[in-house]
């Protein structure tokens, strides 16, 4: 039986409108990010972290009561200015290439002699529960801001460390046998409602790499490489990743030298 | 203690353009945590803004304000070079003043 032509075209246009809606609520959700961000204007919350993390950087604490001015990032103690561009990288004194948060967690136990357990007490803050290396790393980036990513690998641990990243980027593994790089080496693909972001170009590791750590809209919380990263391992359903661990190191160090030139905007905000 | 208020306060015209962060959990009281608890309410209730001894803002808020709130609002009568005070208050008896010169 051939159908009525009118309601032919009603389901044909009822069929579009249900197609076509997954993309309309993408673009729904994204744009109201970006008007959430324009209210804001140049103000975002992650200033609140960068104060307290000025704060706990200038404050003598610890068992030698002493600050973290003299914590040495690798461009000479106390200087924080385009710090977090160079990072991860080499460092002589404890022999392993770091990023920022595990060598924060170095200037802490040795310069202000806080055990480990305290440092890593609060990993990722929750309201109340404030992480002081959120706060730190907030600070920290934020000094960074307008400096050009240059990684250069000039020591052999920080290209086995690049190695290491690399090869786990690609890697397949857990339930669904997805690598990073199931979701993150090809541009316009979503999961759910969020954009995928493409981090095997140049473009797309700079534009990501440069906004972190961000004021995290939905978590009403500042969130660092460290979360990023351990938050994507979550979603591949693998093992908890460990914090400042080599895999951690050498994925950060492997995004920032795809990322290589690109001028640091963190701490941003997002969704 | 309470984490300080992030202020900014410019000249724009006759007004005071006025732009405020405060770190606050702003807890409903409608939330339960992983074990099935109720997260008790504790969120601010008033904000205040006091330049030269008067009030030129006040506010009433309930728990529908986001966590880490942003607040904005200008008003006319401020001068450079004056000081502004903001206070809020919360729920659970915490408040917080912080103040900022006018530029
Ligand atoms: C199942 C898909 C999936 C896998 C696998 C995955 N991610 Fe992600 N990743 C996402 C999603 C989705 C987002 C964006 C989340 C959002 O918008 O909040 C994201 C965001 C990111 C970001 C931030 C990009 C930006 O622009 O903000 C980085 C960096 C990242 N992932 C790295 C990794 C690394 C490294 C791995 C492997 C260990 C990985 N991801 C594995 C889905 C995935």
């Amino acid at each position: 039986m051939a159908l009525p032509a009118r309601s032919t075209s009603s389901l044909i246009a009822s069929l579009l409108l249900a197609l076509s809606l997954p993309l309309a609520a993408e673009q729904t959700s994204e744009e109201a990010i970006a008007e959430y961000h324009a209210m804001f204007g140049d103000e975002n919350p992650a200033e609140l972290w960068q104060l307290r993390g000025e704060e706990l950087w200038k404050t003598p604490r610890g068992p030698r009561e002493v600050s973290l001015e003299a914590c040495d990032l690798g461009k000479g103690p106390g200087v924080i200015t385009g710090a977090y561009a160079e990072l991860p990288r080499w460092f002589e004194d404890t022999g392993k290439v770091q990023d920022l948060e595990s060598r924060l967690v170095t200037c802490m136990t040795t310069l202000q002699g806080l055990p480990e357990s305290e440092v890593f007490a609060i990993k990722f803050g929750d309201g109340e529960r404030k992480s002081d290396l959120e706060a730190l790393t907030a600070y920290v980036v934020a000094a960074s801001r307008g400096s050009r990513i240059s990684i250069p690998l000039d020591h052999p641990a920080e290209k086995a460390a690049y190695a290491l990243g690399e090869s786990v980027f690609f890697y397949r593994a857990g339930p669904h046998d997805f690598a990073c790089a199931t979701c993150h080496s090809e541009s316009g693909k979503r999961i759910r409602l969020q954009t995928l972001p493409q981090l095997t170009t140049k473009e797309g590791a700079q534009a990501a790499y440069t906004r972190w750590p961000a004021y995290r809209v939905s978590q009403g919380e500042l969130r660092t490489m460290e979360w990023r990263l351990q938050d994507c391992f979550r979603q591949q359903r693998l093992p908890q990743l460990k914090y400042g661990s080599d895999v951690a190191i050498g994925l950060t160090l492997y995004l920032a030298r795809k990322a290589e030139g690109g001028e640091m905007v963190a701490p941003s905000i997002k969704r | 203690m309470p984490d300080p208020m992030r202020i900014r306060a410019v000249m724009m015209g006759e007004v005071v353009d006025v732009k405020i962060l405060m770190s606050h959990v702003m807890e409903t009281g409608q939330r339960k945590d992983a074990d099935g608890n109720v997260v008790p309410a504790h969120y601010i209730t008033e904000v205040t803004a006091t330049c030269k001894d008067k009030t030129v803002m006040s506010a009433a808020w309930g728990p529908s304000v986001a966590k880490n709130p942003y607040f904005s609002f200008r008003f006319k009568g401020g001068a450079k070079g004056d000081k502004l005070s903001i206070t809020w208050k919360d729920t659970a008896g915490g408040t917080r003043t912080d103040e900022v010169t006018i530029n």
